[in-house]
């Protein structure tokens, strides 16, 4: 076993940090995206629009069947093929759309489960004053969904993260791409990696924090 | 003046109100007593249309729905012309106690904020629960929580307030502070029906008592006659149970 070079690892890092904003900037734009499409989703799953439901649950059922590197793929080289106003797709817009879709379907899942574990009674009393559906859903029961579905959301989040490092197969050079760049310089395979995977630990063990004091924020209206 | 012709439930083969008539006068007090699982609660359900009648016509002033007919918008109008004060309280969860007076004011009603402030301020005043005003449900009493729901109905200012048991869910100790706001509610002749078991209040507060049994009204009257000197053998058997 040879020792590792640390002066090289030291040396990376504030390289691969370059990237961070774009694995940020990928996972915040897919995570809001994917937010609104799941909500949507949840909502109509609940309510059951005829038709349109049948396109939603074969939109989940797809989305969380296959892998996301396959659908990745599919939508950057695949689709392009036979869609020509597809041809001029870059990297980071196919994979936010990419990973956009893929996450609301399991999302979407999260905040209809939590829909429905809302209390009947918040319906009723929502009913009884005289809002409409939409109001009920929108005032009421939807801010109770989200604290339960919160921690859920949060956890699809840095999953998120994570994922994006797939975009470098689609051409990207984001953290993990970037690092594949470092490394087949250098062939310090090891030390590349490693250095890639620790920052990822990071940024996720940073995001952990904050999404325990967003829990925290939530339950205000439980505490007693 | 409210009328109800014909109401009418089902749940399978199961009725549990079969045609109902009824009329009640502006400021009538109404109490409506009986056996559990006699269509008491369904009553005012289906009076607020939480749940769907199968058939009959509910008249308040000049508004009418027929269940044969109701489409979605009038049953918006008849549910802001009622106000409902639930067993369970049913406050919302995530407002507060003065955002749970705000909010139809705001959202069905269209008040401006801070006309809805003023109003919900004067509410928990009158409730004696100012200073719970930024309180969320989950920190309140039962008590406390039924006196906000109580307020939350109040400020509707609706034609007709429906009570489905306000008490029966609460502990002991805090019956009392209930049911003297409700009192308080029924000396301004709001018109009220009220589902209770609370025999000695529906006799003090109501106008007339309505004693229900397998869906139908068996009897009804004064509440001195009703309870006093009952027609019906049901009735009396009722009332010497439950007394």
């Amino acid at each position: 076993m040879r020792a590792l070079d640390l002066n090289y690892m030291l040396g990376l890092v504030p390289v691969i940090l370059g990237y961070v904003p774009l694995t940020i900037g990928m996972a915040l734009a897919a995570m809001a995206g994917a937010l609104v499409l799941a909500s949507l989703m949840a909502v109509e799953r609940v309510v059951r629009v005829p038709v349109l439901d049948l396109f939603v649950k074969l939109f989940i059922s797809f989305f969380r069947g296959t892998p996301l590197l396959v659908q990745l793929f599919l939508f950057y080289y695949g689709l392009p093929q036979i869609l020509p106003v597809l041809a001029g797709i870059n990297g980071v817009t196919a994979a936010i759309i990419g990973l956009t879709l893929h996450f609301s379907a399991y999302m979407a899942e999260s905040i209809r489960a939590a829909i429905l574990g809302v209390d009947r009674s918040q319906w009723e009393a929502a009913k009884s004053v005289g809002m409409t559906q939409t109001q009920s859903m929108r005032r009421i029961i939807l801010p109770q969904a989200a604290r339960v579905a919160a921690p859920t959301l949060a956890n699809y989040f840095i999953d998120m993260i994570k994922s994006t490092s797939l975009a470098f197969t689609l051409g990207v050079t984001e953290m993990m791409g970037a690092t594949q760049k470092e490394a087949a310089g250098s062939f310090l395979y090891f030390e590349a990696f490693l250095v890639v995977a620790v920052l990822y630990w990071v940024i996720v063990e940073m995001l952990s924090l904050l999404q325990k004091r967003l829990e925290l924020r939530l339950n205000k209206a439980l505490a007693r | 003046m409210i009328s109800i012709l014909g109401l009418t439930k089902r749940y399978g083969t199961n009725t549990v109100l079969d045609a109902i008539d009824l009329e009640i006068a502006a400021g009538e007090r109404v109490a409506v007593i009986g056996p559990s699982g006699t269509g008491k609660s369904t009553l005012l359900h289906c009076l607020n249309y939480l749940d769907r009648p199968d058939s009959g016509v509910i008249r308040i002033g000049d508004l009418t729905v027929d269940a044969a007919t109701a489409r979605p918008a009038d049953i918006l109008a008849l549910r802001r012309r009622t106000a409902f004060v639930f067993q369970n309280y049913a406050l919302f969860a995530n407002k507060t106690a003065r955002e749970n007076i705000t909010e139809a004011l705001i959202t069905v009603q269209r008040k401006p904020r801070d006309e809805a402030d003023l109003r919900a301020d004067a509410i928990l005043r009158e409730i004696g629960l100012s200073d719970k005003a930024e309180a969320y449900p989950a920190a309140l009493s039962g008590g406390q929580q039924q006196r906000i729901g109580i307020g939350r109905a109040m400020a509707l200012d609706a034609s007709l307030m429906l009570f489905d048991e306000p008490t029966s869910s609460l502990d002991p100790q805090w019956v009392g502070e209930v049911l003297d706001l409700m009192r308080r509610v029924a000396e301004r002749r709001q018109t009220m029906v009220i589902v209770t078991h609370e025999m000695q209040f529906a006799r003090e507060i109501a106008d007339r008592v309505i004693f229900m049994d397998g869906g139908r009204i068996v009897e009804q009257g004064p509440p001195a006659q009703l309870f006093d000197a009952p027609r019906d053998k049901r009735t009396e058997s009722f009332l010497r149970r439950v007394r």
